[in-house]
């Protein structure tokens, strides 16, 4: 897969892909696990921005909010609703995990709508790795809570035993399945967006078309905001659902 | 599709930038690093201050609301009070009505009981006087009527006495004398 094609005879360069270049902060030197990249830089800055919003957004700790604070509140009651409506009244114990997954996400989404900034959320690395750490605690704290009969999830005792087997075998295909589109959705959709306001910024140098390509660029911008938010929402509600299987695995 | 990018700089990407397995230990580290941060930060500081807030706001609605329950129980009492004492109030009024109308009526009684009994007395006295005059128109009738038909008799040339004159009219006059 290319990231760049140059198109002969009209002069125009894509690079869709470049956006997504993990680079060091300092220097051009290799890439350890502990350099400093773009990516260090804009996970702080997500650090940052949530700081803002939830700590210093706060710190009146008025009962008649102001604004700042009415945007942590909202986010923090959106969160929680969510989980307690999803995982139920024993999930809100897990409610900071979830919290903090949305929270990254949804920060570094908005980051990522920044001119020139990279978005971490669309690395497959970051998402698989949240992904997975949601579907290990989600399995773990399954067997931990209820023993063996966690198995029970995949036994549905509701329908015909003979379906049951094939039934099994279709819903431990579906768990194990669960961290990779948990994870892809994510990271697809964030890097698709990107890739495409890039590829319309490309035709932009066209003097003829580039009017179009602007206000494309604008109608995708605003996809990508909304996207940016349901993609937040989505990873931290199929989370909430997940959790809730750990805790009730007898549908 | 790869052979490509050899023309370009080391700067851009070679396929996806995602599938770049090298930066893979990188961004696994610093995600690790900042989900623990903002987990520290939500969990340690975040969290707890906007619930304690929210608590608090929860407190201080319940608490007004229940003030307001008992204010609104006291101006209910106010309202009930109000309206007895209004209702008193008409009470204590008609009675001082009826009273008032119970005298009134009693004096206008009275009174009419004089003004008929005045009435009364004036009517008799006035029967009196108008039988008397009456009765004096009577007697004057009587003496015209004689002396007209000693006129009459005399007119006619006849002669008679006054006597007989006298005793024919009143004869004739016997229905009305009296």
């Amino acid at each position: 897969m290319a990231s760049e094609a140059q198109a002969e005879g009209t002069g125009l360069v894509f690079h869709p892909m470049d956006q997504f270049i993990v680079k060091p902060l300092f220097g051009d030197g290799p890439i350890h696990w502990y350099t400093p990249t773009n990516v260090t830089l804009w996970m702080f800055l997500a650090i940052v921005v949530i700081t803002l919003t939830l700590v210093v957004g706060t710190r009146g700790r008025a009962v008649v909010p102001s604004r700042s604070q009415s945007v942590a509140e909202l986010a923090y009651g959106f969160v929680y609703r969510m989980v307690e409506d999803v995982a139920g009244k024993d999930g809100l114990r897990y409610f900071p995990y979830i919290m903090t997954l949305f929270m990254f996400i949804v920060c570094s989404n908005f980051l990522g709508l920044l001119p020139m900034s990279f978005t971490t959320t669309s690395h497959i690395a970051v998402t698989g790795v949240m992904a997975a750490a949601v579907f290990l605690g989600v399995t773990v704290l399954g067997f931990a809570l209820h023993g063996v009969s966690f198995l029970k999830l995949f036994w549905i005792g509701a329908a015909p035993l003979a379906l049951r087997p094939v039934l099994a075998v279709i819903e431990i295909i579906s768990y194990f399945v669960r961290p990779v589109s948990h994870s892809i959705r994510l990271a697809g959709n964030m890097m698709a967006g990107h890739a495409v306001i890039k590829v319309f910024a490309t035709f932009a140098a066209v003097a003829v078309i580039s009017p179009l390509s602007i206000l494309a660029i604008t109608a995708i911008y605003a996809l990508e905001t909304l996207v940016s938010f349901i993609q937040a929402y989505v990873f931290a509600i199929l989370t909430c659902v997940y959790l809730r299987d750990a805790l009730h695995p007898h549908h | 599709m790869a052979n490509q990018t050899d023309s370009h700089g080391a700067a851009e990407a070679a396929g996806m930038p995602q599938l770049e397995f090298s930066t893979f230990p990188n961004q696994i580290f610093w995600l690790a690093v900042a989900l623990v941060i903002i987990y520290m930060i939500l969990s340690r500081i975040a969290l707890p201050r906007v619930a304690s807030v929210l608590a608090e706001r929860r407190g201080v609605i319940t608490g007004d609301i229940a003030a307001a329950e008992d204010l609104r129980r006291k101006a209910e009492d106010a309202e009930a009070a109000y309206n007895r004492a209004l209702a008193d109030a008409r009470a204590e009024a008609a009675r001082i009505v009826a009273e008032a109308k119970a005298e009134i009526q009693a004096d206008l009684d009275a009174a009419m009981e004089t003004a008929d009994a005045e009435i009364a007395a004036k009517v008799a006295e006035s029967e009196k006087a108008i039988a008397g005059i009456r009765a004096s128109a009577f007697g004057n009738v009587e003496t015209i009527a004689r002396s007209v038909a000693a006129e009459i008799v005399e007119a006619m040339d006849a002669t008679s006495d006054e006597r007989v004159i006298r005793d024919a009219v009143s004869a004739r006059m016997g229905g009305l004398g009296g």
